[in-house]
């Protein structure tokens, strides 16, 4: 296998940028059909969101399942290069001949790590742990999650240059520590691009009505996602940020941004069913908690209907049709008191709870990173329908969307709407289809393992500089 | 080819600090009769690889037993051609990382791993690939949306299109909608669909060949290999096809139904496809007397999320009236129009068409229960609504009432008309109450005589459906997989949807329908064992016709002749083994995979006699899910008991019954089956594995109480892939169970 250099250019058929769940399924479908791909993420493992899911709805099944299939998909496709920490700084060319310049950034671990954690034991240093939103500390060298791909460590770069990192490089018996790792450049020439670069939750700081940040015990949709994972700051346990007290009665928020012209104007899709998935799966860990969910209209499409029917049929969840206005905190015991109008009953009411989840939407990361190229993006940054002349949305670059939708757009192409993970896929895989299209060389003859390019388990971090 | 196996043991990791690792080698070149056994200190580093390859090379060595980390890592650096079979044995996760280091029980362990690899790789050989003329056809069934714009998909990629549809003119539902939901920023107004360029465009591609006012009267074979037989208007036409999409669309929900919303009432109650005939015609008029309505009441959910109808919501509707209500309004300014709803539900942008809609004065929109619909003596509709936004109940009469009647795939069968009148077929009496397998659902849940594909396969005409009649497998991470290998499902049939959805479902499927026939030609499985080249063969003189292969095949892989005998397809397979799991006989084997391979490795276990106490487990886990989350228990560094031994299956459905009879006539004392989670929220990624395996199970008990055997020998777990955390439990509570029914008493027998 050849390596690839500093000032490498790499010929592949499509670039796809962003590694969650529709850029892996973009990627993958388009090498299934025999033709190379580039899959760019800026983290340091692919899996996006969906990798700090706990549960998928209405199965309420764990995403890894999911995510196993299409990493071992990766794993065994000669087709796919992974690009982790990378970035693209430019693009030019147009469909048929693109080339993108990447920068590759530094891990300060290279290919020889085979994630034995001694170097994790040795370090002194804590960081405070994005993949957990911050609520628990990893090491400043970690293992970004369990099911990472790669599977191999990382350094925080705020610490590569701490003198107290030498400890780790002393730890490691692979030689795989390299603190003075630069960035690199790289070239990419692709026919296609898609660009399924994800979503991130809306600020519930904005939403300065419903104290968060201000109460400690008023948290987000995904901050939730978190607690409840067995990887989370909790190990598992749904306990009130105040005082770990396991909940007995909470409220979730819906709409908390979205559906809003002062915030999202927009639908974020997901937040409704999102919401009754972990009112489901509170139920079936605390049988005595009593769940309160406020909403406008309550969304579950299609089949998901029959989650919302099985939910509203739990004498413990308690469904109240009406936007929440304020909440504020009872002092003495930090508990958050929702107020909402029944929009049903016209009543007026405030409910104590012990903690309360505001639903917040999907903010598509195009809006404030767009694409390098002159790509039409829609009033909420969204990649504009049509666009697929130029570069091809995939997944929630494209709307709200599920992983579902997000797939079938990406195996069709979705950075277009919010979308939930079936959505995704489908939609990535429709731009996969997009991207194929404009793939004018043939598919690659049989078996041809060996192609030149590295595989990411052991990518550029492997190159001599 | 002699085969010659090559031994490597791994010292990183804390291996060599865990493990005696002369001990292992030499067990694996006395014992295992590997040709050597080699070990170095990292052999995933590049010096590591470079030692095996120049084994290759120089020793002529094809296949390597590699004990050092877990198949689900780095499983690329231990690729080394398809001529060398590698094995990797999890020394790393399993024995080092979970046990206590230096410690006898945990060498015990590892030993048994060493064994019981150069015994598969005795037993096994590299996969070739199954090698067949195969076509890259692609044939579109439906010329709706979907259809379409799949067909258009695959052409301009350079693939050849059939395209079928059942009407005299293409365009399906789009067709005959005036407008649709805006898809454009600002996502205000409703837009044209676009259907005509698209129409033209799939008409002037050299690539596809339409066939107007035909139907797929016969598919049989198997993909890349499909021999379809069109019925084109009385007419065969023949086609060899490599793969299908299934776009044939949905029907709306059944107005005859919606009595209790008014439909019958009056002529003046219509549905939502009547409104949109006439808007597009371009009039709306009442149909009793021809007068532009001045007011109409959109009743939503008509037969949707209604568990008496329609249990789901169709999705698309809430938009389809706000659109309607548009074109009230845009015709005569002066009508009145209500909405009457449950939820409006208008998903991502189309908020702002919604936000469009609550701006126009004329239109009122509220949430209600329809408590009764009449007809007046003045010939108008009086609809009563009762829990209303406006905290009363109203009364309001209208000119015109529109029915939102929802969505159902056109794969959906209605009880009473399944086996109609028409004379049964071979594959529809097979398909009876005795084939579906010992109370299992089997087949079953296929939609019998929806007659759309019409295959020729033994488990029936058609695609498998779930539920409601939505031929989905997998519809949350895999929405496009079906249960018929090679065949996709696209738009209105896979799930209720709208139109832009639909096209996206169209080029989505259509990538499908090309990766499924590259992979065919060069005879490698697609998902989820993408690539794998390995495919089941079968010693059909040991068969006995006993059906269970061709009953339990998930994906009704296996036809069958008049006596039972299955006839494989290997195209159709997806390497799941289920069929060599099911079968008493043991005549299914892969290349690399087979009944015999996993036997020698149970019987390469060293069992120690009773008085040792050292009990021993075998534990047959899922490669999917359960494998990996005994690799994240390693990474964990969970500690658990070292009487276990775990051998990875392709899926629990491939489980076949006389391995556990092999354990234990071998002694070891206790069998544990660690699987994915079955039934309704199957998590399964071949469907039935799971299911499959606890069905078998129930038999093996049965069997071990003749022997006086105790059921408790055997267990069985569901495990998620992110359960980890309760992987020693399992193995711990186990072990004492086994500790309190005592030694295997066949143990050295």
């Amino acid at each position: 296998m050849a390596e690839i250099k500093i000032n490498d250019s790499i010929n592949s058929d499509v670039l796809v940028v962003g590694g969650g769940i529709a850029g892996m399924t973009a990627a993958i479908e388009i090498a299934e059909t025999g033709r190379r791909a580039v899959l760019l993420e800026q983290k340091a493992s692919l899996g996006g969101q969906v990798a700090t899911f706990h549960q998928y709805f209405p199965k309420l099944c764990p995403p890894a399942c999911g995510m196993e299939i299409n990493l071992k998909r990766i794993r065994v496709n000669p087709l796919i290069t992974v690009l982790t920490l990378s970035q693209v700084k430019k693009i030019s060319g147009s469909p048929g001949a693109y080339e993108a310049e990447i920068v590759l950034n530094p891990r300060f671990v290279n290919e020889k790590c085979t994630a034995c954690g001694d170097c994790e034991k040795a370090c002194e240093i804590e960081r405070n742990n994005d993949f957990n939103y911050g609520l628990d500390k990893t090491k400043a060298v970690y293992l970004p999650h369990l099911m990472a791909y790669p599977l191999r460590y990382v350094i925080d770069p705020k610490f590569a240059a701490d003198e107290r990192m030498k400890k780790c490089l002393a730890a490691c018996k692979y030689g795989a520590i390299e603190l003075d790792m630069k960035p690199r450049n790289i070239r990419v020439k692709a026919d296609a691009v898609v660009w399924a670069a994800g979503w991130k939750p809306y600020d519930a700081a904005k939403l300065d009505q419903l104290g968060f940040g201000k109460y400690p015990n008023v948290i987000t949709n995904v901050i939730m996602e978190r607690f409840a994972s067995l990887s989370g700051p909790t190990a598992g346990k749904i306990t009130r940020p105040s005082d770990a007290k396991e909940i007995k009665k909470i409220g979730f928020v819906q709409c908390a941004g979205s559906r809003d012209d002062k915030h999202l104007a927009y639908c974020s899709t997901v937040c409704c069913t999102a919401s009754m998935k972990q009112a489901a799966y509170i139920r079936e860990r605390y049988p005595q908690a009593e769940i309160h969910i406020f909403y406008i209209d309550a969304r579950s499409p299609g089949r998901l209907e029959d989650f919302y029917a099985k939910l509203q049929k739990d004498s413990k969840v308690f469904f109240h049709r009406g936007k929440v206005g304020k909440i504020t905190e009872n002092p003495q015991n930090k508990n958050p008191i929702v107020a909402a109008e029944n929009t049903l009953t016209g009543e007026r009411r405030a409910l104590e709870l012990d903690m309360a989840v505001l639903a917040t939407g999907m903010v598509p990361n195009t809006l404030d990173e767009p694409p390098p190229l002159n790509t039409a993006l829609d009033d909420f940054g969204f990649i504009a329908p049509g666009a697929s002349q130029g570069i091809i949305g995939a997944g929630t670059a494209v709307r709200p969307m599920d992983v579902s939708a997000s797939v079938q757009n990406a195996t069709a192409a979705a950075a277009v709407r919010p979308m939930d993970v079936s959505a995704s896929v489908q939609n990535a895989t429709a731009a996969a289809m997009k991207a194929l299209a404009l793939v004018s060389r043939p598919r690659q003859p049989a078996d041809n393992a060996g192609v030149s390019l590295l595989k990411s388990d052991k990518t550029p971090e492997a190159v001599a500089v | 080819m002699e085969t010659k196996i090559g031994s490597y043991i791994c010292q990183g990791c804390d291996i060599a600090n865990s493990l005696d690792i002369d001990k292992l080698a030499k067990i694996a070149v006395e014992e295992g009769k590997a040709a050597f056994c080699k070990s170095h200190q990292a052999l995933c580093s590049r010096e590591g690889g470079d030692l095996i390859r120049s084994d290759i090379e120089k020793e002529k060595i094809n296949r390597a037993a590699i004990a050092a980390c877990s198949q689900r890592v780095f499983p690329e650096l231990f690729d080394f051609g398809k001529d060398v079979l590698t094995d990797r044995i999890a020394i790393r996760e399993q024995a080092a990382w979970t046990h206590e280091p230096k410690n006898e029980d945990g060498q015990m362990l590892a030993e048994d791993y060493i064994r019981m690899s150069l015994a598969k790789l005795q037993n096994s050989e590299p996969a070739v690939p199954y090698a067949a003329q195969t076509s890259k056809d692609i044939l579109v069934i439906g010329a709706g949306i979907a259809g379409l714009t799949a067909a258009q998909a695959a052409a301009k990629a350079g693939y050849k299109v059939a395209l079928v549809e059942k009407q005299d003119r293409l365009g399906g539902w789009a067709a005959k909608f005036r407008k649709v939901f805006p898809k454009h920023p600002p996502y205000r107004d409703p837009e044209d669909s676009g259907l005509n360029d698209l129409v033209k465009a799939v008409e002037t591609n050299p690539n596809i060949t339409i066939y107007k006012s035909s139907a797929a009267a016969k598919i049989s074979g198997q993909p890349g290999k499909f021999e379809v037989t069109l019925d084109k208007a009385g007419q065969n036409v023949k086609l060899d096809i490599g793969s299908i999409i299934l776009a044939c669309g949905w029907k709306p929900y059944e107005a005859d139904k919606l009595g209790h919303l008014g439909f019958g009432l009056s002529p003046d109650v219509i549905t939502n496809a009547a409104m949109e005939e006439m808007a597009l015609k371009g009039d709306i008029k009442r149909p009793s007397d021809g007068k532009p309505p001045e007011s109409v009441v959109f009743i939503q959910c008509a037969g949707s999320r209604d568990e008496n109808h329609l249990p789901y919501c169709s999705a698309v509707c809430c938009r389809v009236s706000l659109k309607q209500a548009l074109y009230v309004r845009g015709r005569n300014p002066q009508a009145k129009v209500y909405i009457i709803y449950k939820d409006i539900r208008s998903p991502a942008q189309y908020e702002r068409f919604y936000a469009q809609v609550q701006e126009d004065e004329g239109i009122f929109l509220t949430k209600g229960e329809i408590a009764r619909v009449a007809k007046e003596s003045d010939g108008r509709i009086k609809v009563e609504v009762k829990e209303t936004l406006l905290g009363h109940d109203i009364s309001l009469k209208a000119d015109l009432v529109v029915l939102a009647a929802g969505m159902v795939a056109a794969t959906k069968v209605e009880p009473e008309k399944t086996d109609s009148s028409e004379a049964k077929t071979p594959v529809e009496e097979s398909k009876g109450p005795d084939a579906a397998l010992d109370g299992k659902k089997a087949a079953s849940c296929a939609e019998p005589g929806a007659r759309i594909l019409n295959l020729s396969y033994r488990q029936g005409t058609d695609l498998p459906t779930l539920k409601y009649g939505f031929p989905d497998s997998h519809f949350i991470c895999f929405p496009y997989e079906t249960r018929r290998t090679a065949i996709y499902a696209a738009g209105g049939v896979r799930a209720p949807m709208d139109l832009a959805s639909a096209a996206t479902d169209g080029q989505g499927a259509a990538l499908k329908a090309i990766q499924a026939v590259e992979a065919i030609a060069r005879g490698a499985a697609v998902h989820p064992r993408s690539g794998d080249l390995s495919w089941p063969e079968f010693f059909m003189q040991r068969c006995t016709s006993c059906k269970r292969c061709t009953e339990e095949c998930p994906f009704g892989a296996l036809d069958e002749d008049a006596k039972g005998t299955p006839l494989p397809n290997p195209l159709r397979c997806r390497r799941c083994a289920t069929c060599m799991g099911s079968c008493p006989e043991r005549i299914v084997s892969f290349k690399n995979y087979n009944v015999n391979m996993i036997s020698k490795m149970i019987k390469s276990m060293h069992i120690p006699d009773e008085f040792e106490e050292k009990p021993r487990i075998l534990a047959f886990v899922c490669e999917n899910d359960a494998l990996a989350s005994i690799d994240m228990a390693g990474f964990k560094r969970l500690k658990y008991n070292a009487m276990v031994r775990i051998i990875p299956l392709r899926c629990l459905g491939s489980l076949n019954t006389v391995w556990i009879s092999d354990a234990l006539a071998s002694g070891v004392d206790g069998v544990l089956l660690i699987g994915c989670k079955k039934d309704e929220d199957y998590q399964c990624h071949f469907v039935r594995g799971s299911e499959l395996a606890s069905y078998r199970l129930g038999n093996v008990k049965e069997k071990l109480k003749q022997l006086s055997l105790e059921d408790e020998r055997i267990g069985m777990h569901e495990l998620a892939i992110t359960d980890f955390h309760k992987i020693p439990g399992i193995f711990d509570d186990f072990l004492k169970v086994i500790v309190k029914v005592g030694p295997n008493p066949y143990k050295g027998m």
